[in-house]
């Protein structure tokens, strides 16, 4: 329960301060950071325009891919309390409930028959492919390293002592930072301000959606966002109690927003064709967290 | 005993009898003699599950001996799975022919190795005797060839047939090679004198039995690299025999490999290896080539032999387990593979089925050449939607609750493994995932391309909706793939009895299964109903925030650009054509291109081709090497009788004449060695 409340406070202002710290970076004042969510409630306000070429599917699109972020969210846990879902093996429920929001909105794009939206679907598609096998071998490290295989009790048993293990954490951030930049389309793999549709993954798929579609794929993205933040948080909170903890959140998901800001505001979007094999490499720096874990464990022989 | 009489004489009796009756008459013969078969086997086989296991005897023939048929839960779970597909399949069927019911004598011909099919089927689950079950196996092989070349006027499809039926003959060749072995050192051809050779023989030759069965079995089922027979025989078959193919018929080369499993007594660990190796392979090659395929049947055939690596990989892991003697992962990974079996026959067979309504109502399967299909055909589309997440291994639908149990066996091995095993399980997990991410990829493209957007070719008759009836089986096929998806203890305790003869619990006395699975389940259960109420309550929610909404429809957002015509749409080829370039190396694919030229061009064209790199160099390339060899002796079929009888008289004489120069020649061969 109190991971869903921080998550939801976290989502409130995590793409906001993304925008203000881009906005600061390039000498302007910039919107306040909750004028994401503004957006949205104006957004639910609005009435809705639809293809003529869509069915049902682009109706019920979005709904089910909200839906399967809130539902990923249930099962992230904080620290040692536990999400509203804890499980053996609920990062796999975890991961695979996105894939069904993902498969949603890739025909809710092939749905409208633009080739604009085919191409971000056929580009979204590859991508979180090649994103999944990084996820899935970070958090097979940490259930060999402690020896359990859900969110909560692998976040508790994991105790970062030596040097391996800080090297360890740090990866495992990257990893999952760059997996939470390939799911919400974020730099440096998708520039959701790019003015081309072309060069657009994510934001041409819904080139169609509004109203409250589109409010709720937005906030989808916000909650994304939030929700792999904790998950880093998380690797590095495990051992203390609630007072620090809760601060630390706080911290952390602001540095990791302003550290996306910043980034955005340095940073070249990569060519479209070296998204695939940059996404790929991830999952050797996943292979080596799973080595490292490994060396902690003594099992190289 | 009697219920074996009955299950005998029904297809006996529809056999007689649907030559004589009309067209229509023989379909409800099929399948009233299907339904009296699958209602006896069927109660027999649920007593089985229950815990039971049933066993006649009958005296046989000099030749076989004593004929043993027995059925304990895995034959159960089996029979259970060929009925339902059967029952579902032949009712489809009945529709399906509709269009070809002109074709008097091919109907015929169609019904009774239909009936001959089911009833070979169930008996391969119960036959004990190597010699009658090398029998059946043939009868199977032979009705399936039959099924499958219903349109045998066109060249394809006899091309198919044919490749199929000499790829399963080489099937028996193993199996007979193995059989005969374990008959010649044995003398006896009951199932239990394989038990009773391989625990007397340890080490290699019970290995080496094992993988010759395996490869036999291998090539039903469509491991790679086996499997080429299977991408021409799914999509040249009717849909009815396409869906049970591919639902249960490469099922049984699964069951072989398990029955294999309880009966040879080896080393377990590395036949489980040998079969993750395969199972890995043929998951990752069978996807990666269902990705381009651009006609909808071949694309589904190449995911069958995906999801048989799916359910080898759960064998394999069950096997690891009984190698390690440990009974939980082995029930962790027997569950997953039979409960995968299942779930893969029931979504399987709805692609399938789907698929052929499609071509029922368009009459092609080129997905570049459909779309838009979702306003003509919507049950049809959503039938085909919920198979295409299920075979995606997403939840809230069957094929994750199988995957979750596999995924569960893989990080549960884990657990005190050392690092060689760890690189094992942390590669399958890796092949598992991009399974799992390039199905989505390619059910994505196959729904998206077929039914979404707008259509992409005037067809000139009308593409219209099946009838209801038609829809039945379908609808009550999806029913069990949400059902399993929702209540999946329920199916947990159903294969708990399969299960444990598998892990061999009950020789040990562990844990039993079903409370481990139940307790690993039940939270994931949990998991589907909140997800599904929190889709119920945000879709009400929309509802009440749009009711009194200004809605408008327009066309779609084309950038700027006001003319867009459909063919501007993303087709099959581009949607993948990323991922083409990216796996390029491991595929073989081919290109015709001629280019727009000049101020007033004649036109261009482009055409891609692929095809299957393994096929080429193990099937095609020895075949054409071969087919040069023999070429040298052509001089010698020179369409002369006197030459042919010439050749005649030399056989002749020369088997007289060699053995009474049998020593000479003896003698001769121990001159040269001495020298």
């Amino acid at each position: 329960m109190l991971s869903l409340i921080l998550i939801l406070t976290a989502a409130l202002f995590f793409t906001g301060i993304i925008i203000r710290v881009k906005s600061i970076a390039s000498g302007r004042k910039g919107p306040g950071i909750f004028q994401p969510i503004y957006d949205v409630v104006r957004l639910f306000k609005k009435g809705v325009v639809y293809s003529e070429t869509t069915s049902f599917i682009f109706r019920i699109a979005p709904t089910i891919y909200f839906a399967s972020v809130v539902m990923a969210m249930l099962v992230v846990p904080f620290g040692k309390t536990k999400g509203i879902l804890s499980f053996d093996g609920d990062f796999i429920f975890f991961a695979y409930i996105l894939a069904l929001g993902k498969f949603f909105s890739i025909i809710s794009a092939m749905d409208t028959g633009s080739s604009f939206e085919g191409m971000g679907a056929s580009r979204e598609a590859l991508y979180s492919m090649f994103a999944e096998p990084a996820f899935f071998i970070l958090m097979g490290s940490l259930a060999l390293l402690t020896g359990y295989t859900s969110f909560h009790e692998m976040f508790v048993a994991l105790h970062i002592g030596s040097y391996i293990s800080y090297a360890l954490a740090i990866l495992g951030t990257f990893v999952l930072m760059m997996v939470a930049m390939i799911e919400n389309s974020r730099m440096p793999i998708d520039d959701p301000k790019t003015h081309l549709e072309l060069t657009m993954v994510h934001e041409v798929m819904i080139l169609d959606n509004s109203a409250f579609d589109l409010g709720l794929i937005l906030s989808a993205g916000y909650l994304k966002f939030a929700i792999y933040g904790a998950i880093v948080v998380n690797l590095f909170i495990g051992v203390f109690p609630l007072q620090y903890s809760i601060p630390m959140f706080f911290v952390i998901q602001f540095v990791l927003a302003s550290g996306v800001g910043l980034i955005e505001s340095f940073m070249a979007r990569f060519r479209m064709s070296h998204n695939a094999q940059f996404i790929f490499v991830l999952t050797s720096v996943s292979l080596l967290i799973f080595f490292g874990a490994l060396l902690i464990l003594g099992k190289f022989v | 005993m009697n219920l074996i009489k009955v299950f005998l004489a029904a297809p006996v009796l529809a056999i007689l009898v649907i030559p004589f009756i009309k067209v229509k008459g023989k379909g409800i013969a099929v399948f009233s003699a299907i339904g009296l078969n699958a209602f006896l086997s069927g109660a027999l086989a649920l007593q089985t599950l229950g815990g039971q296991s049933l066993e006649f005897l009958f005296s046989g023939s000099l030749i076989t001996g004593p004929v043993n048929l027995r059925i304990d839960a895995i034959s159960g779970w089996f029979i259970l799975i060929i009925n339902f597909i059967f029952i579902t399949g032949s009712f489809y069927g009945l529709f399906y022919m509709k269009a070809y019911q002109k074709q008097k004598n091919n109907i015929t011909l169609h019904s009774i190795v239909f009936v001959l099919l089911h009833t070979s089927l169930i008996s391969l689950c119960a036959v004990q005797n190597s010699l009658v079950f090398l029998i059946v196996w043939e009868i199977m092989a032979l009705s399936a060839f039959f099924a499958v070349i219903f349109e045998h006027e066109k060249m394809a499809t006899l091309g198919a047939g044919i490749n199929y039926l000499i790829q399963s003959h080489v099937s028996i060749v193993f199996l007979m090679f193995g059989f005969i072995w374990v008959a010649i050192k044995t003398g006896s051809y009951d199932f239990s004198a394989l038990t009773a050779y391989t625990a007397q023989h340890p080490g290699a030759s019970g290995l080496v039995l094992f993988l010759c069965f395996f490869i036999g079995f291998a090539i039903k089922a469509g491991f790679v690299p086996f499997h080429t027979w299977l991408p021409y025989a799914h999509p040249a078959a009717p849909a009815h025999i396409s869906g049970i193919m591919s639902g249960v018929i490469i099922k049984i080369g699964i069951f072989g490999i398990l029955r294999m499993v309880t009966l040879i007594k080896t080393d377990y660990y590395s036949i489980g290896l040998v079969i993750l190796a395969f199972s890995v392979i043929s998951g990752l090659y069978g996807v990666m080539l269902a990705i381009v395929q651009h006609n909808l049947k071949k694309l589904l055939a190449y995911h069958s032999i995906e999801n048989i690596g799916i359910i080898g990989m759960g064998i394999g892991i069950g096997c690891i387990g009984l190698g390690t003697n440990n009974h939980l992962l082995a029930s962790l990974g027997f569950a997953g593979g039979l409960l995968h079996t299942l779930n893969h026959a029931l979504f399987k067979s709805l692609l399938f089925f789907t698929a052929g309504n499609v071509y029922q109502a368009t009459h092609t399967l080129h997905v570049d050449h459909l779309g838009g299909l979702i306003k003509k055909m919507p049950q049809t589309a959503l039938l085909f939607l919920i198979a295409a997440i299920a075979i995606s291994g997403i939840p809230p639908f069957n094929g994750f609750i199988s995957e979750f149990i596999i995924y569960s066996g893989f990080y549960y091995w884990m657990q005190g493994s050392m690092i060689g095993q760890l690189m094992t399980i942390i590669f399958s997990v890796l092949a598992l995932v991009l399974i799992g991410g390039l199905a989505l990829l390619c059910f994505t493209k196959a729904f998206g391309i077929v039914f979404l957007g707008s259509p992409r070719q005037k067809f000139h008759h009308e593409v219209k909706e099946m009838p209801f009836l038609q829809l039945l089986p379908l609808y009550f096929i999806a029913f069990f793939i949400v059902f399993i998806g929702v209540f999946p203890q329920l199916f947990l305790n159903v294969i708990a009895q399969p299960v444990n003869v598998l892990a061999g619990v009950h020789l040990s006395g562990g844990i039993p299964f079903p409370e481990k699975a139940s307790s690993l389940m039940q939270p994931v259960t949990w998991g589907m109903w909140i997800f599904i109420l929190i889709i119920l309550a945000l879709w009400g929610f929309r509802k009440l925030l749009m009711r009194n909404k200004k809605i408008t429809t327009d066309v779609t957002w084309g950038c700027g650009y006001v003319a867009p015509t459909e063919k501007l749409q993303y087709t099959a080829g581009s949607f993948v054509r990323s991922y083409s370039k990216l796996f390029r190396p491991l595929l073989l694919s081919s290109k015709t291109e001629k280019e727009v030229e000049r101020i007033f061009p004649s036109g261009g064209s482009y055409e891609t081709h692929i095809y299957d790199r393994i096929e080429k160099y193990l099937v095609d390339n020895p075949i054409a090497s071969y087919k040069s060899l023999l070429g040298r002796f052509l001089f010698l079929q020179n369409s002369k009788l006197q030459f042919y009888i010439l050749y005649g008289i030399v056989f002749i004489v020369s088997v007289i004449c060699i053995p009474l120069f049998y020593d000479q020649i003896v003698l001769f061969i121990d001159f040269i060695k001495k020298i």
